[in-house]
């Protein structure tokens, strides 16, 4: 009753035999002859007594393979590492040698400097810790944003999902939120919510929901046909239809919008701060303020603080969404 | 298990919206313990006919009179749902019909031993071959232990050799569970192997050619399908296609 597409044993008894080329007897060809014509059963057998020169050949093969794929990881890090190092080279150039004393000052102070003046810096008011503790509060703002945009665009997509005049009357609301800028509501959203934190989360909200609710919806009609012709074989309701095969087989696409949405709670939360002054200081208030009094080391190291900011969020999402679809979804996780 | 169930299609006919005339007068029953192969080129509206003794499709005229409520359903491929495991996928029907789920458990388990896959539980489907996948997808079936079986070219996609071990396998199942069942296909030889009756379908709009019994007694052997009077049924029914072509 067992089928012979077993992919784990072909693979694994090739690799054992060509690791150690084996010293068989040339004569061992006929044995292995004998051990293919037996079928699959006796796979093991002749992966054993491959004669020496094919075994050999394999390992050179193999070795090759294995360079290769050495060399390809070493260019991961390597490549990005490098263009870095260029990166430093060119800033030390234009701050040393196109810049006289004040513009290095006021402009672009050489990359030690960055370090000195704000990375290394451990202090109530300066360097590194108000910054620390800014994009504490632009981070929590960025989360809470976040959470309500996936939870509110899921809720919209299943609505719109549910009639097609559902979302026929929604979807062109959904585009004017997104394509509306941000600066044009933002005295509105003075009005509405006020200056402080509930306007930071209002403005990473209308970033990141038309994400999620566009690749959710996506995701709830991708569900195909023949699948749905199960469900209706057996006279399912919508809802178990919904949460049995529209919503699981949505979620690569929801994840796809999840990190979307991430991205744009960030930047969401970072110009908040600059609109939305009251309450606890944000990253993006804390880069206005060093731009006005020309701290220029700590402006850079709070630019660069935001960016990895963010960054990690990323790799967050990416992370959880290769961790909860690997398993069944080829292309999950495939490009973090 | 009680086997007083019976398929019966009186005059069934099917044109649909945009006037693509698919079944004409299609009249034929299926006594309870047959299993009945439809064969015919493609579009002569076979699988329309499944659908429409399934209740997926509605009919446009004549009458079909099957049991709604114990169908098993095999489709052209697996159907399974990628994000479940074997088990899970099994459970599917058992969880629409609120099935308890220790019974339901019991039922899947069972089932995927009959149909070879134990072991395989906790695989997902794109772990499977396409044959396993395809037992998955009997087994999926057999859980809720339908009276008739609808088998909608299960096996076309898959090779010569896997095909006719599924082609036994399912045999075996015929015989143990004791369903009246539908099957079409594209293959003569799997329609002769398999069925009582082989019916032949007539290119668009499908009519009905021929019913030919295939007297052979079950269990039968592999070795059938060598055998010249297996070979002289398969010329009889590949003859009335011929002659519906000419």
């Amino acid at each position: 009753m067992t089928e012979t597409v077993d992919r784990s044993i072909e693979p694994s008894s090739a690799r054992t035999s060509s690791a150690e080329p084996s010293s068989a007897e040339p004569s061992s060809i006929e044995t292995s002859a004998v051990g293919a014509a037996r079928g699959s059963a006796g796979v093991d057998d002749a992966a054993n007594e491959v004669p020496s020169e094919v075994a050999a050949r394999t390992a050179e093969m193999r070795q090759v393979l294995d360079r290769k794929r050495a060399r390809d990881a070493r260019l991961n890090w390597l490549a990005p590492l490098i263009t870095f190092g260029l990166i430093i080279g060119v800033w030390y150039f234009i701050s040393y040698v196109r810049m006289d004393e004040v513009r290095r000052r006021t402009a672009l102070p050489p990359p030690h400097q960055v370090l000195t003046d704000g990375f290394l810096v451990w202090h109530d008011r300066k360097g590194i810790r108000p910054i620390l503790e800014s994009l504490l509060v632009t981070g929590r703002v960025a989360l809470i944003g976040l959470a309500i945009s996936v939870v509110l665009g899921i809720v919209v997509a299943i609505v719109m999902n549910t009639a097609k005049w559902a979302e026929k009357s929604i979807f062109p609301y959904a585009v004017v939120l997104q394509v509306t800028p941000i600066l044009a509501l933002v005295p509105l959203l003075r009005n509405w919510f006020g200056f402080g934190i509930a306007s930071r989360v209002v403005v990473c909200v209308l970033i990141a929901i038309f994400p999620v609710i566009t690749n959710t919806l996506f995701g709830l009609q991708s569900a195909q046909q023949r699948h749905h012709d199960l469900f209706a074989l057996h006279g399912v309701s919508s809802l178990t239809r919904l949460t049995k095969l529209e919503l699981p087989g949505a979620m690569p696409a929801i994840f796809t919008g999840l990190r979307i949405a991430a991205g744009g709670c960030v930047i969401g939360a970072v110009v908040g701060d600059f609109f939305f002054r009251q309450g606890a200081i944000g990253v993006g208030r804390l880069l206005d303020n060093y731009q006005k009094d020309t701290r220029i080391p700590e402006l850079i190291t709070a630019t660069i603080c935001a960016c990895i900011f963010g960054i990690v969020i990323f790799a967050f999402v990416g992370w959880l969404s290769n961790r909860m679809l690997r398993s069944w979804h080829d292309s999950a996780g495939a490009d973090t | 298990m009680s086997t007083d169930v019976s398929l019966t299609f009186s005059d069934v006919s099917m044109i649909f919206p945009d006037g693509t005339h698919a079944l004409d007068q299609i009249t034929f029953t299926v006594d309870p313990g047959e299993f009945v192969a439809l064969v015919g080129p493609s579009g002569c509206g076979k699988s329309t006919l499944l659908r429409i003794a399934s209740g997926l499709t509605e009919h446009t005229g004549g009458v079909c009179d099957v049991p709604r409520d114990s169908i098993g359903y095999v489709f052209q491929d697996a159907t399974l749902l990628p994000w479940r495991t074997v088990q899970r996928n099994v459970e599917l029907l058992g969880e629409f019909h609120n099935m308890a789920k220790a019974e339901r458990a019991t039922r899947a388990s069972d089932a995927i031993e009959l149909v070879g896959l134990a072991g395989h539980e906790d695989k997902f489907p794109k772990q499977l071959s396409g044959g396993m996948q395809m037992r998955a997808s009997v087994a999926r079936s057999l859980v809720m232990e339908p009276k008739v079986f609808l088998f909608d070219e299960p096996f076309g996609a898959l090779d010569e050799i896997t095909r006719e071990r599924l082609n036994d396998e399912l045999l075996s199942l015929f015989r143990t569970k004791e369903f009246a069942g539908v099957f079409v296909t594209h293959s003569i030889a799997e329609a002769v192997f398999l069925s009582t009756r082989v019916i032949t379908m007539s290119a668009r709009p499908g009519r009905i050619i021929s019913d030919i019994a295939i007297p052979f007694d079950y269990p039968r052997n592999p070795e059938l399908r060598y055998e010249p009077e297996f070979a002289e049924l398969c010329g009889d029914v590949s003859n009335s296609l011929k002659v519906a072509h000419a």
